[in-house]
């Protein structure tokens, strides 16, 4: 190994340090016996028990869960759809309409997020669960449609065809062929949209009711409260799950790999 | 691909495109809209007595000098913040898409995108522990030298931009590597075997036909970090004011909608006028 492939290797190792040492370290704290990070380091799962008794985190990660299933199963669905429109059919404005998916993804989220908080309080949905499954399906949409028309762009189409000529009606080509084929892009997608919505913090944090939050929004307001210890130990298990549904994502889009 | 000459075919497509589309109008095209319309209100409706049209938002941003002052300190900072994650991310997708084979690629590749997809708001938190005054880095500092040092980096803008690069670095590696990896490697073999440098090599093949997506990393870092408000918040304390928080403040503590919704149009003007310059860079790079 040469020398610049070996120092190479040390700056790629230095990265995934300054990367990975806050978590790791945030991660060893919440199982200190200390609320105030010292050492030495004591074992304790305390602040798990603290956390597993406090009702406010439990119904807002509850809350977060459930929110986050309702986006995935509408996002998947509706950007499903619109990939395989946007894929099969040429027609006048698809290109405006391809463009029209980067505003939720390029926009900051303040100012997405103030946005419909103004909309939807003029047009009486106001804040609440709901808004917030609103605001995190736009987030989530362009996710899932560049996924699956990604899978889409590797279907080949002839084999509709082949499915047609011998009788099959449309609905069982697309329920047959097309959805076997793009289903690893669905999952994808469908895993996209579910971190998108549980790691949201901008978006929900203006829509959410207070007292009535998501949990990374209750997680904000009790930071800038004071630290308290069953917050180390509620977002090592926010970012463990956020973290596994992110690898299982990347294995199924095959995301990075050697195309 | 089909063109799209039947009724039935018309309908099908309708069917298909419809709820995404209505779904995005009615949660973010209408708000944008909506917000547009807020900010050259005069007060909040439904307040009492009447609301007016005004230019009055608009103006206060130009009358008081804080709000340009701290456009201009998120603009500074989405700079620094985009400096660093170039300096450090390039290096890295070079590395990642140049000089490690196989399924080690794969895994460190995975590996570092990883913290990307986490939940940022933790991942921000975390730094706190660490920066804290006798937090983890100075206690780690401290064992490591042989003199003691005090360390206070929380609440200060150092803080801020340490926590914001290590949110947004994976973007930067992400773009990088995918136009690294496109580069096709019989080029540099080529160049390598009529005696071109390694320096050379970089300089005139990797970096230009990498450009594309090295750029696309740097609008999609500096464009949050503007709007950013949370990091700030919670890692520069007293110091953490930025034009995003003022937006937060006007919506969450003095709830003056209109000033702040004249406040986040001007941010999405700029942010517009910088996506504008790079599109070019940003179509090659998705191509």
């Amino acid at each position: 190994m040469t020398l610049l492939a070996l120092a190479g290797r040390v700056w790629l190792g230095l990265v995934l340090l300054f990367l990975y040492a806050p978590i790791l370290m945030m991660a060893a704290m919440s199982f200190n016996a200390s609320p105030f990070y010292q050492l030495p380091f004591e074992f304790s799962t305390k602040w798990y028990a603290d956390m597993a008794g406090n009702d406010q985190i439990i119904d807002a990660a509850l809350r977060s869960v459930l929110i986050a299933f309702v986006v995935t199963a509408i996002a998947t669905a509706v950007g499903t759809a619109a990939s395989i429109a946007l894929f099969r059919y040429d027609f006048p404005g698809k290109r405006v309409l391809q463009v029209l998916l980067f505003p939720p993804i390029a926009i900051p989220w303040l100012i997405t997020g103030t946005a419909m908080l103004v909309f939807f309080f003029s047009i009486g949905i106001g804040r609440g669960t709901p808004a917030v499954i609103i605001g995190h399906v736009a987030l989530a949409l362009p996710y899932v449609i560049v996924t699956v028309t990604a899978r889409l762009s590797a279907f080949d189409v002839t084999l509709e065809e082949a499915a047609r000529s011998m009788g099959a009606g449309q609905w069982t080509v697309l329920r047959r062929v097309t959805l076997p084929f793009i289903a690893p892009g669905i999952v994808a997608g469908g895993l996209f949209a579910f971190a998108v919505s549980f790691d949201q913090f901008v978006v929900s944090y203006f829509l959410s009711k207070p007292g009535d939050t998501t949990l990374p929004v209750l997680i904000y307001t009790a930071i800038r409260k004071g630290f308290t210890p069953e917050i180390n130990a509620i977002s090592t298990i926010i970012i463990t799950v956020s973290m596994a549904v992110m690898f299982l994502a990347a294995r199924k889009s095959n995301f990075g790999g050697d195309r | 691909m089909a063109q799209v000459a039947h009724a039935s075919d018309r309908r099908r497509l309708f069917a298909l495109l419809s709820p995404a589309y209505l779904w995005l109008t009615l949660a973010v095209f209408l708000p944008l809209s909506a917000m547009l319309f807020f900010s050259v209100l005069s007060d909040m409706p439904g307040a009492d007595g009447g609301w007016g049209l005004t230019l009055g938002n608009y103006a206060a941003f130009l009358e008081n000098p804080t709000y340009s002052t701290l456009l201009w300190k998120s603009l500074k900072l989405g700079a620094t913040v985009t400096f660093f994650c170039v300096i450090i991310g390039y290096p890295c997708a070079l590395v990642l898409a140049k000089s490690i084979r196989g399924r080690s690629r794969e895994a460190l590749f995975l590996l570092v995108i990883l913290p990307f997809w986490s939940n940022s708001l933790v991942r921000i938190f975390s730094w706190a522990i660490v920066l804290r005054g006798n937090g983890v880095l100075e206690r780690a500092l401290n064992w490591v030298l042989p003199f003691d040092i005090r360390l206070n980096l929380m609440f200060t803008t150092e803080a801020v931009t340490i926590g914001l690069v290590h949110s947004y670095l994976p973007y930067v590696i992400l773009t990088s590597y995918l136009a690294l990896q496109a580069i096709d490697d019989d080029i540099l073999d080529a160049a390598r075997s009529m005696g071109a440098s390694k320096l050379t090599i970089l300089r005139r093949l990797l970096l230009p036909l990498s450009l594309p997506g090295l750029l696309a990393g740097a609008v999609l870092v500096f464009v949050p970090v503007v709007g950013s408000f949370m990091e700030p918040r919670i890692l520069g304390g007293r110091m953490g004011t930025y034009y995003g928080t003022v937006i937060e403040d006007q919506f969450v503590a003095v709830y003056n909608w209109p000033l702040g919704a004249a406040l986040s149009f001007i941010l999405l003007a700029v942010v517009l006028v910088i996506l504008g310059a790079a599109s070019p860079a940003l179509r090659k790079a998705r191509t």
